[in-house]
């Protein structure tokens, strides 16, 4: 099965350290007495409760419904009762809080009824997409972009290959790799139903050459399903960032995504091999997306592993668990350590799109204070996308945000291979991060203005216009009145006056 | 333990400014020895006296600029910058030439325009190209290669001769033209390359001892690429510009020029190509601007060195495409990802 493959520009090779989480089996996290779970766990808008403080909710049981055409329905990942819904802190680069439900477990466990369904070949492509949104599955790699979306090619495209994301590239998770090595049988359910769905020519499984393990179990479970003769697994070499959406089609296809555009728009879709698993669960056993395989890993780690955790278990309970000291200035990170975010405590609840808690780098990035730019290029040539991230970020300092536009800031993916490979340790895709948010936030303030320069300019007009209809209204009325009153003088002129011309003349 | 940063990525390489600079430093030191094999020992005078100066102009620009001391001076930007120039003036060249060269480089070309990282010139270079405008006589007379000398030189006769000065008579005695300003000169008075190659200042290919000292140059540079401090463009490109021009007039007149492998192996030539051209600084910084920057250099130099006033033309060559750098950056930009293909 071997394949031509692509390769994209730049990119790193990186320690992988992933032997430290990859020892011991997925294992269950136990059930948390208190659950939290965000109404945002997805891109795009934040579901709306459907249930009331005080309710008794059952695993599995709606709790929130879908907002809007992107977003997806929440579930009670177990049964309890609801205690509150309101503010609370969530796993955010800023630290924010947002609406959450809170559940107290019972124990119990008990699900909901399920409506598993045997054979899904029986529904239409639209009735199973309307089953995994339901279900509340988004994308699981990390940017949690619901799936449902992406099994809808529009009339305008047709789907040729869909790739199945088993790269990941970033150092320390291992979460991926773990459920291709245990749930292969399971990721291939997802995949049927997804190709079914997408009615797409073939499916690729794209996996690092360094996961061996994993790419042994997928090649089994498919050599047991030959009906499932267009689906191949692709060994890709082990790279930074090749589990990037975008570099991972280049890699395999060869081909790349227009700027702007969508994989859709090459005729390629692609999603996660989680959630390939998820939508399997969700047909196949009517179970809808309440918990997800977590990376516990990191120096501070001492137990460090696999844990399939129910969505709003709080973090501290999965590190006591594993048996982590946290020291207090280390970074907490959710997700990579490459793209990943410093958490602001460790109260936070897991998510749909928590992949992986970071606790302790081997050789992380010191905060020192960075040297001037040398201009040594070695960004350009790390960077994946073919940008100057030097330019970028001469331009991004001076704050000259049309340039930074020119130089295609928008194409950078932040995957962090140009602050990596600085050798005068500038934060630069700090910088970046920032320039995008100056950006996005004149854009913000150029359509507020637009809009309001909009309304101002109505308003004249319909100002302008009651002006011209009361004119118009007051001409006819004296247009009106002096006719009448033209016409009375008329009827008086009509009239002999006689009475009064004699009076006048007998008073003279 | 140090604070980590606080946004991602986490992770950082073991590539450092100062890392780069102490192995630039020591590439040169084959090259340095062989200059010490050949000409005397003054060249380290001259390079211990550069680098005190460079460093101490450099604290003090610091310091006037309100920079922290420790982080700049410790870089090694300053030294690369004084054993550069070191390597390029005369050995014998007295201090003041030494100190007024350190002093321009450091306080004009380099912190006048914002310091490490912000000039757009080299400073070795233009160091270089001052005080070869302002001291021509000084800035031309070479050591002949130690084995053509009577009295070679010891080091405490080069002390002498850097602090004391020479005494006026035995000037002559002790130095004269450079093997490349020789076969310019005696080209202009009609004699024939090939001939002039015979003397006893010419070696197999280029100037005696010179040739050498460029080999060692150039092993120095394979180890910067070797070690990923610089990339093959640059260098490549100015040796092959030179090559091709050098080529091209040996080819059509070969009475009136010199063989390529002479200007291959004489004067700056090889510290040009990958000490001084490939400073990352003032080079272009695309890969395709950089190859068109090694041309314009390549081809300036020989350009510089047969046609122009001056018997070597690295300097300049360098200085002139630092100039054009900003414009071969502009449209020698990658394609991005995804960007439309026509």
């Amino acid at each position: 099965m071997k394949q031509k493959l692509g390769s994209f520009p730049g990119g790193l090779k990186l320690n992988g350290h992933k032997k430290r989480s990859t020892q011991l089996a997925i294992r269950k996290m136990p059930l948390s007495k208190k659950l939290i779970l965000p109404l945002q766990q997805h891109i795009g808008e934040a579901s709306t409760p459907i249930v009331a403080v005080g309710d008794k909710v059952l695993k599995g049981q709606k709790i929130a419904r879908a907002e809007g055409h992107v977003s997806v329905p929440l579930h009670a990942p177990s049964s309890g009762i609801i205690t509150a819904i309101d503010e609370q802190p969530i796993p955010h680069p800023s630290g924010l809080t947002a609406l959450c439900i809170s559940i107290e477990t019972d124990g119990q466990d008990e699900w909901i009824k399920r409506r598993p369904i045997a054979d899904f070949t029986a529904l239409s492509a639209h009735e199973i997409r309307q089953l995994i949104r339901e279900a509340g599955i988004v994308g699981l790699g990390g940017a949690g972009f619901p799936s449902f979306i992406k099994l809808n090619p529009s009339v305008h495209h047709t789907v040729e290959t869909l790739i199945i994301n088993g790269v990941e590239c970033e150092p320390y998770i291992s979460c991926d790799d773990m459920i291709m090595r245990e749930r292969a049988d399971g990721i291939l359910d997802g995949i049927e139903i997804m190709c079914f769905a997408l009615r797409v020519k073939e499916c690729l499984i794209a996996i690092e050459d360094n996961k061996s393990e994993a790419i042994s179990a997928i090649e089994l479970a498919l050599s047991s399903r030959p009906h499932l003769q267009n689906t191949k697994v692709v060994i890709i070499p082990t790279r930074y960032p090749a589990g990037s959406e975008k570099q991972l089609i280049q890699v395999v296809t060869g081909k790349q995504v227009p700027t702007r555009g969508l994989p859709i728009d090459i005729g390629i879709v692609s999603h996660n091999i989680g959630t390939s698993y998820a939508i399997g669960r969700a047909i196949k056993h009517g179970e809808p997306l309440i918990s997800r395989i977590v990376t516990v890993t990191g120096r501070e780690v001492k137990h460090a592993g696999n844990f399939e955790t129910l969505f709003g278990t709080p973090m501290h309970e999965l590190l006591s668990f594993c048996g982590t000291e946290r020291q207090a200035d280390e970074p907490f990170i959710l997700g990579g350590p490459m793209m990943g975010y410093n958490l602001s405590g460790d109260h936070l609840p897991v998510t749909k799109t928590a992949n992986c808690i970071l606790v302790g780098v081997d050789d992380g990035a010191k905060s020192s204070t960075p040297l001037p730019c040398i201009r040594c290029g070695e960004c350009a040539v790390a960077c994946p996308v073919s940008l100057l991230p030097q330019q970028l970020y001469w331009f991004s300092r001076a704050k000259d945000l049309d340039k930074v536009s020119e130089y295609n800031l928008f194409d950078c993916i932040e995957c962090g291979c140009c602050s990596y490979v600085c050798p005068s340790e500038i934060p630069l895709v700090h910088y970046f991060r920032f320039a995008k948010t100056e950006i996005m936030n004149q854009q913000q303030e150029h359509a507020k203005a637009d809009l309001a320069r909009i309304r101002h300019e109505n308003r004249l007009e319909r100002l302008q216009l009651e002006q011209q209809e009361k004119d118009l209204r007051q001409q006819q009325r004296k247009a009106a009145l002096a006719a009448t009153q033209a016409a009375k003088v008329k009827k008086a002129a009509e009239l002999p006056v006689e009475p009064l011309a004699t009076d006048s003349q007998e008073s003279q | 333990m140090p604070l980590s940063r606080l946004s991602s990525p986490f992770l950082a390489g073991t590539n450092r400014v100062t890392l780069q600079m102490l192995q630039l430093l020591a590439a040169l030191i084959p090259a340095i020895i062989a200059i010490v094999y050949f000409f005397g020992p003054s060249v380290l005078i001259t390079m211990i006296l550069a680098v005190v100066v460079a460093l101490i102009a450099e604290a003090l620009m610091l310091w006037l600029r309100n920079r922290p001391l420790k982080p700049f001076l410790t870089d090694g930007s300053a030294i690369v910058t004084a054993v550069l120039l070191a390597i390029a003036i005369p050995p014998l060249a007295p201090w003041w030439l030494t100190v007024i060269g350190t002093l321009f480089a450091i306080i004009f070309a380099k912190h006048l325009y914002g310091g490490l990282g912000y000039n757009p010139f080299n400073p070795a270079m233009i160091a270089y190209v001052l005080l070869l405008i302002s001291f021509p006589l000084e800035m031309t007379t070479w050591l002949p290669v130690a084995s053509l000398s009577e009295q070679p030189l010891n080091i405490s006769s080069a002390f002498q001769f850097i602090f004391n000065g020479p005494l006026a008579s035995s000037i002559d005695a002790v130095s004269g033209a450079t093997p490349l300003d020789a076969m310019k000169t005696q080209i202009g008075l009609q004699q024939i390359p090939t001939n002039i190659a015979q003397q006893p200042l010419f070696g197999f290919w280029g100037g005696k001892g010179w040739e050498w000292i460029n080999i060692w140059l150039a092993v120095g540079g394979l180890f910067l690429l070797y070690r990923r401090v610089i990339t093959w463009h640059i260098p490549v490109a100015m040796l092959a510009g030179l090559t091709a021009i050098s080529l091209m007039t040996w080819f059509i007149a070969p009475e009136t020029t010199a063989s390529p492998l002479f200007h291959l192996f004489s004067g700056g030539t090889m510290l040009g190509a990958f000490f001084i051209a490939t400073d990352p600084i003032t080079a272009s910084t695309t890969l395709k601007g950089k190859l068109v920057f090694g041309v314009g250099v390549g081809l300036l130099t020989y350009i510089i060195r047969v046609w122009g006033g001056y018997p070597d033309g690295v300097a300049f060559a360098v200085l002139i495409m630092n100039m054009l750098v900003p414009l071969i950056d502009y449209y020698t930009q990658p394609k991005v990802y995804g960007a439309l293909k026509q």
